[in-house]
């Protein structure tokens, strides 16, 4: 069988990773419009931040192509799909037969239609991530359009790059799409302590050489970072016929209109959405490497559940599920302190947690994704889920006074504080002794303080009643 | 006031006088504890037993077991008289009859018709004696021990990442010099306490675990992950040490191939990621990584937690990459070691009870290392089989069409310690013959044809190797009582009834052992008893008599080629078998501290018994509310393969998405899967899907 592969995102690579693991004899080509050695997108804020090198992000090799028997053909832009002859065509004439393509072109940043757009730089590729990164040496004060996800964390990077920036945003508040707006709030004021400046409900209205802009005047600027969305890379589907919406239209077997033409990632629409997470591009590589090697034909793609989290330092926010349902279609938990930049929302129905935001540093975070992924029934106390350890944190007997008698004091020897007192009151007098008499403290040494409290505090009672 | 009972003060139990059978050596009952791979010297008296202050690794302290030991040796549960389906008979007609079956069944069904199980408890001398037995006296390839369920995972990932398995390849006490020590998987303040006191007062233990356990309450940092995600964590840590600058790029040009395409391959593993799959928040694995990276010394470790899983040896493996990455190994007071369970666990995997194996860690499959043991054995290299079947596929194979007929066990219990018990408990009864060698009668023992009695820890002499590869010095403090025989004799006294010369005497085993494992990457040859006793312990490889040994063997390379380390892209994938809605709970597996293993020994000792009675299941309060039970309510597991039931133990020290329970007792392993570690042949222990509902008391 002939697999041929579009492009080398997350998607494009994943895919062909997982086609490679569970069959070594599809013959499979893959084309790549960047020259880029394929590279982990998600991490490009984490470059822009300085935090990660270009080194840190690639995803395969020539020479994990070359081992694993792919043939790479990067930096040529496939421009159309002869369906007919099952065959793609390149910039450079090559033509390459299929028996199964696979499109997987991603998307394209939205550069919004206003005056001056080219002076701004978009935010997609590791090309883009080098410019902005170039710029940001000569640059004095960066603007940053577009308050979703990768605006902020764009704009939290050049922040950490000790520029000073200010983040423009349509909507009333940051992350509109994935938060209520108190949430947003206090990811603002987050923001601000950090050196970004926050403007939401700023409509963008030219970018020139002076800033940016906007109904109520000019945002100064050299640097101009736009983050105004994405759109998917449809034209080669189109042309070559799929049905085609917002994506290449697929089915639950990740399926284009025609048989033979799968779509996955940023450029597929499935049962109405459009993904742009890398979680969902994976599970769907993996269904269609499942089926086109015949390892589960029984696979099929459902959807996703959307968990979003913010790659900023300092920045601890996530997102998920259905986060704006009110206490009318479902039970809400909240808490809130905008002064230590914490805001917690749970979103149940059902007794399961179908959607939650969290902005500043928690340890529920990794329970409540799991919570969320798995759909299991949620606990009574809801107090628990947002404050973690609350349950725990069960009273100390730390004091040799209020133990009890039944208390373990040493578990290697499994000795209670009855016997310490039990011991003390044969003559024992001290720590040696006590030892000696009931091996207390002989495993790991680690409750020689506590028994030491004991006897300390039986000789303390012995003077106070002599 | 009463004086507390008769866990307070000197032993209770009255030994046996030592006879002078160790005449050629200092006389004197300075010897080892008989359980875990931590070995802690004891002197056995008939005064009792007290602990030694001139081994290290337990430098003066013991444990409950440990100061309980000697209950065993007088106890009425001790079997001192073969017994014949059954009934009590005198050793020659026990061994007659086994050798007159295994003539017959080979004769019948061949060769590999027979098959021999070991232990991880067993000496040196009887490990290396035991596959020599297979090897030469049956010529069955069908040899495997109960080690491939404790330590195959971390030993296949060492031998391809250093070219050479040494649990700690560094004294036990260079631990107390890490500022840092991350410690995967592993409980050591509940399964060998004594370990705890060489950790650094003033360091910092970070501890990966789904329990709150003894050790994660002594750690400064505790990353409770979900059971079967450690090999993600591990990705996660090492993206995040690479991305911050961690990597020590000399050391890794230098001692190192590999680490590019490593590096490549965990840049799919950034934290936010790892975090939605081991539901570790980013922010600890942040302090995690940077507590490791900014670190003086520090030392990775992994225990069976991290270990026991089908995907065991790529989580071994990426634990290994992350210290080579951060620059550990081969760095004196820093480095990666493995927890080695077993009292032999590490001699053990050494010396040729390993289907794939003969002495002196060779490959049964390589032509060089044939010729050399066959030369010390006297056979023909021809002869020596290839190798068999993994413990799990062995019991599997049991009593089939194209399986075993007859099995001779040594110092295991697989009745209880087996994954999928009951299916295995099943193919032991389907056996023609079955002979187990014990102290007592242990599960296993009570299904067996034919039960020999044999000598334990202070009955006899021999060599155990700890988890430091620190070769020690059993001693015989005590006679065994009248009936009842050493390994070592049984199988001299089978071998001579099978035509074969095989000596009984520890001493003249271990100087065969020393000659075969010469020149292989476990070298015993410069390692005799006397200076056991003399240097309190010699680490090997210590291939003639003045080598010092080798406390730390890869200072100036490793055990490669061309002396580098490996580092190996490994994947994360799900367990073999996640939760889901007929299952919904993960189940895990482990000790408590007042037993060990099967619970054989240590479930016949009174205090150790009263310390800590039977199974329980522990579980969250949040699990608890839900199927309505109470700590104490008995509750009933249920899984794919099976069923247990035992009391609730509700505790918040677990995620509410896991119950645990001991394996000390039969029952849980009932339930836990037998899928296998590609590499390392090693069942995933711990980790499988059950429900959980309250059962009828």
């Amino acid at each position: 069988m002939r697999l041929v592969v579009v492009g080398t995102g997350m998607a494009g690579a994943r895919v062909v990773s997982d086609v490679r693991a569970r069959s070594r004899d599809i013959r499979v080509t893959v084309f790549g419009a960047e020259t880029w050695q394929p590279y982990n997108r998600v991490l490009l804020s984490n470059v822009l931040a300085g935090t990660a090198t270009p080194d840190n992000v690639r995803l395969h090799d020539q020479a994990w192509y070359a081992e694993h028997g792919v043939t790479a053909v990067l930096g040529t832009e496939v421009t159309a799909i002869d369906r007919d002859c099952r065959t793609v065509l390149t910039a450079d004439g090559r033509r390459e037969p299929y028996d199964v393509l696979v499109l997987a072109t991603g998307s394209e940043p939205f550069v919004p239609p206003i005056p001056g757009a080219e002076l701004g730089l978009p935010f997609r590729t590791l090309g883009d991530c080098e410019k902005i990164i170039q710029a940001a040496g000569r640059a004095r004060r960066a603007v940053v359009v577009g308050g979703g996800l990768l605006g902020i964390e764009a704009a939290r990077g050049l922040a950490g790059r000790g520029l000073p920036v200010t983040l423009l945003h349509l909507a009333g508040h940051l992350m509109e799409r994935q938060l209520d707006a108190e949430a947003g709030l206090v990811l603002g004021e987050t923001l601000t302590a950090l050196g970004v400046e926050v403007r939401t409900g700023a409509e963008v209205t030219a970018i020139t050489e002076a800033g940016v802009e906007v109904t109520g005047g000019l945002v100064e600027g050299d640097l101009v970072v736009l983050a105004c969305g994405v759109r998917p890379v449809v034209g080669l589907a189109r042309e070559a016929g799929l049905h085609v919406e917002r994506g290449v239209v697929v089915d639950d077997e990740m399926r284009t209109d025609d048989p033979a033409i799968f779509a996955i990632g940023e450029c597929a629409q499935h049962d109405g959405q459009v993904y742009g997470l890398v979680a969902p591009c994976w599970e769907q590589a993996a269904i269609v490497a499942d089926l086109i090697t015949g390892a589960d034909t029984a696979a099929r793609y459902r959807g996703s559940r959307l968990v979003t989290r913010l790659k900023a330092r300092s920045v601890e926010l996530a997102a998920m599920g259905e986060t704006h349902l009110t206490e009318d279609d479902a039970e809400i938990v909240r808490f809130s302190h905008r002064r230590t930049g914490t805001y917690r929302k749970l979103v149940i129905r059902d007794g399961r947690l179908v959607g939650a935001i969290l902005v500043g540093e928690s340890a529920a975070v990794g329970t409540l994704t799991q919570l969320y992924d798995r759909g299991v029934p949620l606990p009574g106390d809801r107090a628990s889920l947002i404050f973690p350890g609350l349950a725990a944190a069960a009273p100390v007997a730390d004091s040799p006074v209020r133990m009890p008698d039944s208390a373990k004091v040493c578990r290697c020897n499994n000795v209670t504080k009855g016997q310490v007192r039990a011991c003390w009151e044969e003559g024992a007098r001290d720590l040696a002794a006590v030892a000696a008499a009931t091996r207390a403290t002989t495993g790991c040494g680690g409750c020689a303080d506590a028994v030491a409290g004991i006897v300390g505090w039986l000789c303390e009672q012995e003077e106070i009643n002599a | 006031m009463k004086r507390p009972e008769s866990t307070i003060g000197r032993m209770p139990v009255s030994l046996p006088a030592a006879p002078p059978v160790m005449s050629r050596l200092p006389v004197g009952a300075a010897t080892h504890c008989p359980y875990c791979a931590l070995q802690c010297g004891m002197n056995v008296t008939p005064d009792g037993i007290t602990p030694r202050d001139d081994i290290p690794a337990n430098a003066g302290g013991l444990c409950q077991k440990g100061w309980t030991a000697g209950e065993l040796l007088a106890s009425p549960h001790r079997l001192t008289t073969p017994l014949l389906h059954g009934e009590p008979v005198g050793w020659d007609e026990a061994l007659d009859f086994v050798a007159a079956r295994l003539g017959s069944i080979q004769r019948e069904h061949g060769r590999d018709a027979v098959a021999v199980f070991g232990g991880g408890g067993l000496t040196n001398e009887k490990a290396y004696q035991l596959g020599k037995f297979a090897r030469v006296a049956l010529r069955t390839s069908q040899i495997d021990y109960n080690g491939r369920f404790c330590m195959s995972s971390a030993a296949a990932a060492s031998n391809r990442a250093f070219g050479l398995d040494r649990g700690l390849p560094f004294p036990i006490t260079d631990l107390a010099r890490a500022d840092v020590v991350l410690l995967a998987g592993g409980n050591v303040a509940e399964t060998m306490p004594p370990f705890v006191r060489h950790f650094n007062k003033a360091g910092r233990l970070i501890v990966a675990d789904p329990r709150v356990t003894a050790t994660a309450k002594l750690a400064g940092l505790h990353l409770q992950l979900t059971p079967g995600t450690d090999l993600a964590l591990a990705l996660g840590l090492l993206h995040i040490a690479i991305a911050d600058g961690y990597a020590d790029l000399a050391y890794l040009a230098e001692r190192v191939t590999g680490f590019e395409a490593v590096r490549d391959s965990v840049a799919a593993w950034w934290p936010e990621r790892v975090e939605r799959v081991t539901g570790v928040p980013v922010a600890r694995m942040r302090e995690a990584a940077h507590a490791l990276g900014t670190a003086r010394r520090a030392v990775i470790l992994t225990a069976r937690g991290a270990e026991q899983h089908a995907k065991g040896t790529d989580t071994a493996t990426a634990f290994i990459n992350l210290a080579l990455a951060l620059g550990l190994p081969g760095r004196e007071g820093s480095g990666y070691g493995c927890v080695t369970g077993q009292g032999n666990g590490q001699g053990g995997r050494e010396h040729g009870q390993k289907a794939d194996q003969l002495p002196g860690y060779r490959r049964i499959d390589d032509p060089a290392a044939r010729a050399h043991v066959a030369g010390v054995w006297g056979v023909d290299p021809a002869d020596l089989p290839g190798p068999g079947r993994s413990a799990y596929e062995l019991l599997d194979a049991l009593g089939t069409p194209s399986g075993p007929k007859a099995m001779l066990l040594f110092g295991s219990n697989p009745v209880v310690s087996a994954p999928r018990s009951r299916h295995i408990a099943e193919r032991l009864a389907a056996l023609d013959l079955l002979v187990v060698s014990d102290l007592v009668r242990s599960e296993t023992a009570e299904l067996a044809t034919v039960v020999l009695p044999t000598t334990q820890w202070a009955e006899e002499a021999g060599t155990l190797t700890n988890l430091e590869g620190r070769v020690l010095l059993r001693r015989q403090a005590v006679a065994p009582p009248s009936g009842v025989r050493s390994d070592l004799s049984v199988l001299a006294s089978l071998a001579g009834r099978l035509g074969h010369v095989f000596s009984d005497d520890p001493r003249t085993v271990f100087d065969e052992l020393r000659r075969a494992s010469a020149g292989g990457p476990a070298d015993y040859a410069g390692i005799t008893y006397e200076r056991i006793a003399a240097e309190t312990g010699v680490f090997w490889p210590c291939p003639d008599e003045d080598h010092p040994g080798t406390p730390r063997p890869f200072l100036d390379r490793f055990a490669t080629p061309d002396g580098r380390a490996r580092m190996i892209p490994v994947e994360h994938r799900p367990p073999a078998e996640d939760v889901d809605g007929d299952y919904p709970i993960y189940l895990t597996t482990g000790r408590v501290l007042a037993h060990y293993q099967s619970g054989a020994q240590t479930r016949r000792i009174g205090p150790l018994n009263q310390a800590a009675p039977g199974a329980f299941v522990e579980m969250h309060p949040d699990l608890a509310e839900r199927i309505g039970v109470a700590s104490g309510d008995r509750v009933r597991v249920v899984g794919r393969r099976g069923s247990t039931e035992a009391p609730a133990r509700v505790s918040p020290d677990i995620r509410p998405d896991t119950v645990f329970m001991p394996f000390h007792w039969e029952g849980v392993n009932r339930l836990t899967n037998p899928a296998l570690d590609p590499v390392s042949r090693m069942p995933e222990f711990k980790v499988c899907a059950v429900r959980v509902e309250g059962a009828a008391s």
